[in-house]
């Protein structure tokens, strides 16, 4: 009989509740940003100036397109650890495509790296969706077969500034109205990502398959077509973001990128995507990828030794996931409308 | 006028295992349909060929009496089919009103989601049904009856003319079902088919005009609800006579075995006492959520309790600690047999050996085939069927299941054996079999503690009745007094002694 008459409350409640866990998620990262230029801005007022704003802009921008990418496969309980080689081999390609046509206009010359990018990410996913192979496992093992076709391609060659032309360089280092070029494709990328994930049919798909593969397949969703073309999307982005590596760096070897996917997939969990899939948006993911590229440049200017900085990621790791269980540990008693006996 | 949908010579094979054999079955308009057969009957390989989830092998799927092939899940809800199965199938991460028009939300300019209007057609479908879920919230935390109700919810939004229900109220109380019930004989009054699947035969005859019978993935009747009785209905599915359901055996009760004394866990329970003596077979009945499962819970050790104790013969347990319950002779066969009861993944005979794997293996190794001889053992005196003991266990039928897990503690030669819920969700025949080694157990003198929602069973098999009341144990009944009305008077609250 307290089964029917109790839960009236807690119900209405419960939804105010979900909605605030929404924007916490985001709105604690986002804190946790301000907090820490605050404090470093205190301690040193040149930590804001505009040179420094704009190489913590350039720097994370890279990151953040990385972080949409995997967000997006995340949000499908999934995880794509190739993502630094594919940036490394688009990096490359882009290099020796300007090295051998000099004259190669630009948005040609992003188009090919991101359907390099694409071509890697739909072997992923084709691999995944058809060999139901986990994804973890997959992408490790593609994580070197691209790096090795990266080795092999470059055969201990370097790629100099002087390889490219001085606008693909410039579009790596210029500001538009004080804003780098490479952070405006960051903003692109992420609003159109986040349009995407949240008014699209397919795009809340992405997040049911996350949240209960099983469930979604008994209902019908397409889940090997959607996860495919989450990997082929995180692909296109990894190669978007080597494009704007090799235009920001201009020297590239083959190594270009190595390591970065965990980098990325700690901005995306720092940013509240649940590693488990179902939640988070790719908001949280790029918010992530600022912190961490924050950090890096915040601890020096601090006084901290610099070497501490794998420690300080660690650590906004381990909170962001004990802040995200917490919060679910608490909401999931709200939600069961605090009668313990609740049938 | 063609039956809405129908199946004509479906047949369908896993491997070398056919789950359905030239199975028929028509659904009318109007018409509530109730499906039944024993565990491995192959009603739920039925409900998923109509849900586009299998594709038959054989034979026709009639639309409105034409041929259809669906490619998908999605193909078939589009053709007006909506599925409830018994368990649902949410997305826990998504709103509830998410959840109802996945992959159908009404759309706004440029193909994008309006959630406004998700949201209003939400709740206005929770207003015609009439019940009050808000359709913001995520879907995590849901009661199973309001799952439930999302799920019907979600066959309204999409005009279904036909509404199957697996075993939709195997979880649900008194009050929730009827609700469920209710809204089940509007979608048919409103010219809906239904297909109901259940093994309690007073709501199958409640809700249902038409009974379609399967045995071993074949058709065997249909009948006019009118024309037949549940005992009638009851031989057709098991092909057998059944002698009784509750074959109870008398037995001289021996030394008290288990005493439970004020033991409390803080908002669950309180101050509950009571004894079970050896060859007795005591109840633990009550309303959904009164406590039962979570004192026997408590009392094997899983959750800690706040205060009290728990004696096996005189000796004192220490609370919270299941290892010692176990070395003190208590079993505990639980509730969710897939959850907490089976290693879904491992073999039967790792299964049903796996309490006893230290007192099997020799130095720590388990070599020599000691596993599968112990379990063969079990496997016989248990009458389980599985096609190979090294199979894993996921691949039974439910009411095997049950069996292995019982098979598992029962070869701990338990003094003290407690059950939740023992025949949830299996077929009569089994149900038979698990009531007449239960009651052989407490013969040889083992004290059986049962916890169960089924009045008959309970009233069949106890020879006392504890009946618990919103945490407090409020009854100790006889079998002699113990009656439908004396158990629920008491279940319900009510303080005169009836």
């Amino acid at each position: 009989m307290t089964a029917t008459a109790t839960p009236v409350a807690p119900r209405t409640n419960g939804a105010s509740i979900a909605h605030r866990l929404f924007v916490v998620r985001e709105l604690g990262i986002a804190l946790a940003l301000v907090l820490l230029i605050g404090v470093t801005f205190a301690v040193n007022t040149r930590f804001l100036n505009a040179q420094n704003v704009k190489d913590l802009l350039l720097g994370s921008s890279i990151l953040a397109i990385l972080a949409v990418g995997q967000a997006i496969v995340i949000i499908t309980r999934n995880v794509d650890l190739s993502v630094g080689s594919i940036l490394g081999l688009a990096a490359f390609a882009t290099g020796a495509m300007f090295q051998s046509s000099p004259n190669l206009p630009i948005p040609v010359a992003i188009i090919i790296g991101m359907a390099l990018g694409a071509l890697c990410g739909a072997v992923n996913g084709g691999l995944i969706a058809a060999a139901r192979v986990p994804a973890l496992v997959v992408t490790l093992g593609t994580l070197y077969v691209f790096r090795g076709v990266d080795y092999t391609w470059a055969t201990g060659r370097q790629i100099n500034a002087a390889d490219m032309p001085a606008s693909f360089l410039h579009m790596g280092t210029t500001t538009v109205l004080g804003v780098p070029v490479l952070a405006l494709f960051a903003v692109v990328v992420l609003a159109g990502a986040g349009i995407f994930l949240r008014s699209y049919r397919s795009g809340r798909e992405l997040y049911a398959i996350g949240s209960d593969p099983d469930a979604a397949r008994l209902y019908g969703i397409p889940v090997g077509r959607r996860v495919f073309w989450a990997f082929v999307a995180s692909g296109a982005l990894a190669g978007l973001a080597g494009v704007l590596h090799a235009a920001r760096f201009g020297t590239i070897d083959a190594n270009a990128g190595l390591g970065s996917e965990l980098n990325v997939v700690a901005a995306v969990v720092v940013g509240g995507v649940a590693i488990f899939g179902g939640s988070g948006s790719v908001y949280g993911a790029a918010l992530g990828a600022v912190l961490l590229t924050t950090i890096g440049s915040a601890l020096p200017v601090l006084g901290i030794n610099p070497f501490w900085q794998r420690a300080a990621v660690g650590v906004l790791i381990l909170a962001a996931i004990g802040l995200d269980r917490s919060l679910a540990v608490r909401m999931a008693r709200r939600l069961r409308g605090g009668s313990a006996r609740g049938a | 006028m063609p039956p809405v949908l129908a199946l004509e010579g479906v047949s369908k094979s896993f491997g070398a295992v056919a789950a359905l054999r030239d199975v028929r079955l028509e659904l009318r308009a109007g018409e509530a349909h109730a499906l039944v057969g024993e565990n491995g009957a192959g009603k739920s390989t039925l409900v998923k060929i109509l849900a586009g989830v299998h594709a038959p092998d054989s034979g026709k799927v009639l639309l409105d009496g034409a041929a259809v092939t669906f490619g998908g899940p999605a193909e078939a809800r589009a053709a007006g089919i909506a599925v409830i199965y018994q368990e649902p199938t949410l997305f826990p991460d998504l709103s509830v009103a998410e959840n109802i028009f996945m992959g159908r939300q009404p759309l706004r300019r440029g193909r994008r989601i309006d959630s406004a209007a998700t949201r209003t057609r939400a709740a206005e479908l929770f207003t015609r049904l009439g019940v009050r879920i808000d359709p913001d919230r995520p879907a995590r935390g849901l009661s199973i009856a309001d799952q439930q109700l999302v799920e019907i919810a979600k066959a309204l939004s999409a005009n279904a003319r036909v509404l199957v229900m697996d075993e939709p109220t195997a979880a649900l109380s008194g009050v929730e079902v009827e609700r469920l019930f209710a809204v089940a004989r509007s979608l048919r009054d409103e010219g809906a088919a239904v297909l109901f699947i259940s093994h309690r035969f007073d709501e199958v005859f409640d809700l249902c005009q038409r009974i379609t019978v399967m045995r071993d993935g074949r058709w065997i009747s249909t009948d006019d609800a009118a024309d037949v009785t549940v005992d009638t209905v009851i031989r057709t599915m098991v092909g057998r006579e059944l002698s009784t359901l509750y074959p109870k055996v008398a037995a001289e009760p021996g030394d008290t075995r288990l005493e439970v004394r004020g033991l409390t866990r803080w908002g669950y329970f309180d101050d509950v006492t009571f004894d079970v003596r050896g060859g007795e077979i005591v109840a633990l009945a009550g309303l959904v959520g009164a406590g039962r499962s979570e004192v026997v819970r408590a009392v094997f050790g899983i959750d800690r309790p706040d205060a009290g104790e728990v004696r096996v013969e005189g000796r004192r347990l220490p609370l919270g600690d299941t290892p010692a319950a176990i070395a003190a002779g208590l079993a505990l066969v639980p509730e969710d047999r897939r959850q907490q009861g089976l290693v879904m993944e491992l073999s039967v005979e790792r299964n049903a050996t796996l309490p006893r794997r230290w007192a099997l293996a020799k130095a720590g190794l388990l070599v020599g085939g000691a596993e599968r001889r112990s379990a063969a053992t079990w496997a016989e005196r248990l009458q389980v069927k599985a096609g190979h003991p090294t199979d894993p266990v996921s691949t039974l039928s439910g009411g095997n299941q049950q069996k292995v897990v019982l098979a598992k503690w029962l070869s701990t030669q338990p003094r003290v054996l407690i059950v939740d819920e023992p025949t949830r969700g299996i077929d009569v025949g089994t149900k038979a079999e698990v009531h007449r080694l239960l009651s052989e157990l407490a013969a040889n003198g083992v004290a059986v503690l049962m916890v169960s929602s089924e009045l008959p069973e309970v009233l069949g098999m106890a020879d006392r009745v504890l009946v618990m009341h919103e945490g407090r144990l409020v009854a100790d009944i006889a079998r002699a007094e113990a009656d439908e009305e004396s158990v629920m008077f008491a279940a319900t609250g009510q303080k005169e002694e009836a």
